[in-house]
């Protein structure tokens, strides 16, 4: 089958198409606009039209030579006897993939938003702000120089910041937009300082020159260890990989529907996609991806561990996403870029399908607290099915998507880091368990909020459906190894030797009991109730208060670091210093001042032009004197 | 090629100021029009001498030379390049604000006008000029306009903060004129361009070229300014009217920096050289120090006077990492930061004339009250903290870029590193000063303030729509620039 190579132009138009959208709605926001209906025709039909456009140009790219399509664009800075930067674009599978995910997961999330936000008084601002995100993300992805990457990288922190402080009477959402900015914005410098080293090396900054042997070798190891490490540090910030974690739980003050593109599916696997972006310079830099693997398999467990044990249904989702993304992390650092954008896929679809769920029974029960839900299966039947299917993919239990890029992860991992395979084993376990003990408490026994419960419209039901559709099945893609094929090197088989054989594997069988026992844990805590829950919470007591206070992380930073050691403590010792020690030697001059001012202040009730006139022939005079004298 | 435009641009305004000083009884309504017809017409000259500069090429454009003192050797001697260039459109384009700034200025209406334009005069003098006496007269004159609009005009501790500004700028520019004096004995010419030119012929007669070095610089110090001497400068920025601290922010803080590339580096090459890693010691602690101070304050607009200081260190980095694109990167922050705290304290003094309350610790929630003045209030602190699209972004990282890979100065790495941090407070400072100012809870006090007008949202939109003009085509400012710091560079021996 032979598919019409897509024009250059309609590549340009997949990100400029959202950006247009966010052009055409926000000349008109308004605090209370009233009834915005068009902005979300707008928004949605930008993305629709990209989400055909980024299929169009999946297709090509399988077409391509070399599989790879670059285009050239305009030169944003090139100084003469300095560096040359043009913005172009980068399309190759790696590429083409993840803009069907974010077209796709865009589109879904603001159809649902539609109605999720319908009643909200600033609906306009909300649909200006998500077209800029998505148009900021699909930039991130296409762009082919690495200083492109990092200003959309900027942009999608910003659209982030304001969707997280999206209600801004809201202390605790201002709070979290800022702190989601500012943890990310450490991560930032590191990617930063890494464009600087890089380009001090290479003179350049475009990505296929960086990642090529010859400018790769160039570099001497050290430096380029350096300069991976900057850009994981990026990394870090945005895919909320510990110690920057903290951010991301905090986010989940934005609306629903944000939390399911941004904050689940799309930016937050950006740092993901840096590292795949970036990855022969990483393979050069083997050091640095040890860090990775490391840092991946460590945020995997250490998440899941809060994840446990918050009460709020979204909180346990971001420890989730946190967790998930370290596992990423850690395929894309074991087995290649192939592993880790496989699970980035499939997970984009079932953790967002996850969020909106969330979103759904917030809708009928108007909380998020476990706490205030229960027996909702009956009452949202369409909510807990499409929920339920998202929590066995995530789980990786067969023949859901989540089993197939698991699988793919534990395996590299026994490969090449066989102590990180006991932590993602156990984060498999813990997954499992954390998200059944949601399922359970929300769908299952009796109804303990006392709100009146009911199901969700179809606007919201519908972009729900549809994504269960990937996050079942998204993962059969690679039963024949064909994703492998697409964005690596593996060798196609047959699907059903993958997709059943997938089974025969001792691995498979592994994480499948690991998952399997870790739904039987939450069964018989939260169902049979064998053992009460608080028995063990009583049992398990200074874990369970360490996890619940988020190994006092946000103490460290929020009150520790930014509080005392800095505000109270830096920061007020340089003010003493400017107030005291050098306001103090000025006051020195000061003295010297009163006389002089006293003279002045007796000229100025006079006539102002004089005053002019004498200011000027006066000093003219004093130059004049002094030139002339010597 | 005598054109006489860089004369007509530097003697309207004071042409303005004589016209108003000379016919009393103009009624004030009147007045703040010729004033805004005046600094108009000087906008469009200056938009003229974008347009006719010729980019492609080198030295010197639109001069004039006249004979003016010839037992000195003075000449009358104008000229412009692509380092002046943007900073006379800058002066020119934020005098037009600050008129428009003070439409409601009711005390001693006439004389603030005068002042006003006698100010914009000496400044685009100071840029202009290419005889040292001619720019030590235009340097001095600044002082004058300045000590009045802010003890007259001013609040809070005004006089004193006049007194100091003053004596700070009275104490630099005398060792300035030493530095001068000297240069004089030395070669026996005024002439700027010629001194630079023959760099390493300066006989060492009257002293040699380290001293004068740092005697220029000292005057520059104090302008730009360069911590430790900066103590004038948040009294001043913060007890002048506002539209005389985009002034002095915007524009006077620039004949710091321009001062430092015309005359330090490009008379000195050698001994900027040698004393580069100091002067980049003192810009990194600009930049963390003031950024640091900035989290301690509680007035609105002293917060942004701190922030100034720490964006004015990346200018200090820019010029002494010596290299073309460091140079480069700090004509564009001299730009954007003249853009970017223009916005700042015009939309800061929006929201304090409005709520009548400079404490930010008092201020909240007026993002629902003054939707619009709260919207270019974040967005000139975007481009305060750095972020790409905007102005910000583009200046700071052709600094960055250019200093780390600059190969003139030794351990300029670690520099530039630290510098890094400073990206980060400022995105600390400017978020939580959003935060506490324009978010959260409505605060019923605030309920009869007034969003900006239609005047007000016409000069705080001209901004933005600039600070990301250049923050995306970054090439419309670095295309005059870069052929006049390669000519400094060129004097480095680089």
């Amino acid at each position: 089958m032979h598919i019409m190579s897509i024009p250059s132009a309609l590549i340009w138009a997949v990100w400029l198409l959202p950006l247009g959208a966010f052009a055409l709605i926000s000349p008109l926001i308004r605090p209370f606009p009233g009834k915005a209906e068009p902005a979300s025709f707008i928004s949605i039909g930008a993305v629709g039209i990209s989400f055909a456009l980024s299929l169009w140009i999946l297709a090509s790219v399988l077409q391509a030579p070399d599989r790879q399509i670059i285009l050239h664009g305009a030169d944003w800075l090139s100084i003469s006897g300095g560096p040359v930067f043009n913005f172009g674009l980068l399309i190759d599978p790696l590429s083409a993939v993840m803009l069907s995910v974010v077209t796709s997961v865009s589109l879904m999330v603001q159809v649902y938003s539609r109605a999720y936000m319908h009643s909200d008084p600033s609906y306009l601002r909300y649909f200006a702000l998500i077209s800029l995100f998505t148009a900021a993300m699909l930039g991130l992805i296409v762009s082919s120089n690495l200083l492109s990457t990092f200003a959309f990288w900027e942009l999608v922190g910003l659209s982030s910041y304001l969707l997280i402080g999206f209600w801004f009477h809201r202390p605790s959402a201002v709070a979290a937009a800022k702190k989601a900015f500012l943890v990310t914005r450490i991560g930032d410098v590191g990617f930063l300082a890494a464009l600087l080293v890089l380009y001090t090396k290479t003179g350049t900054l475009d990505i296929t020159a960086l990642n090529s042997p010859g400018v790769l070798s160039a570099i001497s190891g050290g430096v380029l260890t350096w300069a991976a490490l900057g850009l994981f540090l990026g990394a870090m910030g945005k895919s909320g990989q510990f110690p920057l974690h903290v951010w991301l739980p905090d986010a989940m003050e934005g609306p629903t529907p944000v939390s399911a593109l941004i904050h689940a599916a799309t930016m937050v696997a950006a740092g993901v996609f840096l590292v795949a972006r970036m990855y022969p310079l990483f393979q050069a830099a083997p050091h640095a991806l040890t860090v990775v693997a490391i840092v991946g398999a460590f945020s995997a467990v250490f998440a899941a561990t809060m994840g446990l044990v918050m009460k709020d249904i979204k909180r346990v989702l971001a420890y989730s996403t946190i967790s998930q993304l370290g596992l990423m992390m850690l395929g894309i650092a074991t087995g290649g870029v192939w592993v880790g954008i496989f699970y980035l896929f499939n997970h984009a679809f079932f953790k967002s399908l996850l969020f909106l769920g969330a979103g759904s029974v917030n809708h009928a029960t108007g909380t998020f607290d476990l706490r205030e839900m229960g027996g909702l299966r009956k009452k949202i039947p369409w909510t807990f099915a499409f929920f339920v299917l998202a929590a066995v993919s995530l789980s990786g239990i067969w023949p859901l998507a989540g089993f197939f890029s698991k699988e793919g992860v534990l395996a590299a991992a026994l490969d090449k880091q066989p102590v990180l395979f006991g932590f993602a084993l156990l984060t498999t376990f813990l997954t499992a368990f954390y998200i059944f003990r949601v399922v359970f408490l929300v769908f299952f026994g009796d109804y303990r909020g006392s709100h009146g419960p009911h199901e969700s419209s179809r606007i919201m039901l519908v972009p729900m459906g549809l994504l269960a559709v990937p996050a079942v099945a998204s993962g059969w893609l690679n039963a024949n190894g064909g994703f492998e094929h697409f964005l690596g090197d593996g060798a196609t088989h047959g699907f059903w030797s993958g997709f059943i054989g997938a089974l025969a594997h001792p691995l498979a069988l592994f994480s499948l009991l690991a998952a399997l026992l870790g739904v039987f844990s939450a069964y018989t805590l939260y169902i049979k109730r064998w053992i009460s829950p608080d028995k063990v919470k009583w049992f398990l007591r200074s874990p369970y208060a360490i996890f619940t206070r988020k190994y006092g992380m946000d103490e460290l930073y929020e009150n520790i670091i930014a509080r005392n050691a800095l505000y109270r403590g830096v920061f007020q010792a340089a003010d003493w210093t400017d107030r005291v020690v050098i306001g103090g030697a000025s006051a020195g001059i000061a003295s010297l001042t009163t006389g002089a001012g006293r003279v002045l202040r007796r000229f100025q009730t006079g006539q102002i032009q004089l005053y002019a006139v004498a200011a000027v022939l006066g000093m003219t005079a004093i130059v004049l004197i002094a030139l002339v004298r010597g | 090629m005598n054109s006489h435009l860089l004369s007509l641009i530097i003697f309207l305004p004071l042409a303005g100021a004589l016209l108003i000083g000379t016919y009393p009884r103009i009624p004030a309504g009147v007045v703040k029009y010729a004033a805004l017809a005046f600094t108009l017409s000087v906008l469009a000259l200056s938009v003229i001498l974008l347009f006719r500069f010729d980019r492609q090429a080198n030295g010197m454009q639109f001069q004039e030379i006249y004979s003016w003192i010839p037992a000195l050797a003075a000449y009358y001697r104008l000229g412009i390049d692509g380092i002046s260039l943007p900073l006379v459109a800058l002066t020119s384009l934020l005098s037009v604000v600050a008129v428009l700034m003070s439409w409601k200025v009711e005390n001693r209406t006439r004389e603030f006008f005068i002042w006003l334009l006698v100010l914009e005069s000496s400044v685009l003098g100071v840029f202009c000029a290419l005889d040292l006496l001619l720019f030590f007269i235009f340097w001095e004159v600044e002082v004058v306009p300045v000590y009045f609009l802010i003890s007259i005009w001013g609040s809070g501790d005004r006089r004193h903060s006049a007194t100091k500004y003053v004596l700070f700028t009275l104490l630099g520019s005398a060792l300035m004129l030493a530095g001068i004096v000297s240069l004089y004995y030395s070669t026996g010419s005024l002439d700027m361009v010629a001194i630079a030119g023959s760099g390493a012929a300066i006989a060492q007669t009257l002293l040699p070229a380290v001293p004068i070095f740092f005697l220029l610089l000292a005057g520059f110090a104090v302008k730009l300014p360069v911590v430790p001497f900066h103590s004038w400068q948040p009294d001043a920025y913060t007890d002048a009217p506002a539209a005389v601290t985009v002034m002095l922010a915007g524009s006077l803080a620039k004949m710091g920096g321009y001062g430092m590339i015309r005359l330090c580096v490009s008379i000195f090459p050698e001994v900027a050289r040698r004393y580069a890693p100091i002067m980049l010691a003192l810009a990194v602690i600009g930049i963390i120090y003031g950024a640091a101070i900035a989290f301690r304050q509680t007035n609105l607009k002293r917060l942004i006077a701190y922030s100034s200081i720490s964006h004015m260190g990346f200018v200090l980095l820019g010029i002494f990492a010596l290299s073309q694109t460091s140079l480069v990167g700090a004509s564009l922050q001299m730009v954007s930061h003249g853009l970017i705290t223009a916005l700042l304290f015009c939309t800061a003094s929006i929201i304090m004339d409005t709520t009548g309350e400079n404490d930010i610790r008092r201020l909240g929630g007026l993002a629902r009250q003054m939707p619009s003045t709260a919207t270019f209030f974040m967005l000139a602190g975007l481009g305060a903290l750095g972020l790409p699209s905007t102005s910000g972004f583009a200046a700071e990282f052709t600094t960055f870029l250019g200093s780390y890979s600059s190969s003139e100065v030794a351990g300029i790495k670690v520099f530039v590193l630290v510098a890094l941090l400073g990206v980060l407070l400022a995105a600390a400072y400017v978020l939580w000063t959003i935060q506490r100012v324009l978010f959260g809870p409505v605060l019923p006090v605030f309920n009869d303030s007034r969003d900006a007008d239609m005047r007000q949202k016409t000069y705080c939109g001209l901004f933005v729509i600039l600070i990301f003009f250049v923050g995306l085509y970054p090439m419309a400012v670095v295309s005059i620039v870069q052929n006049s710091t390669a000519g400094v560079i060129k004097l480095l021996g680089g």
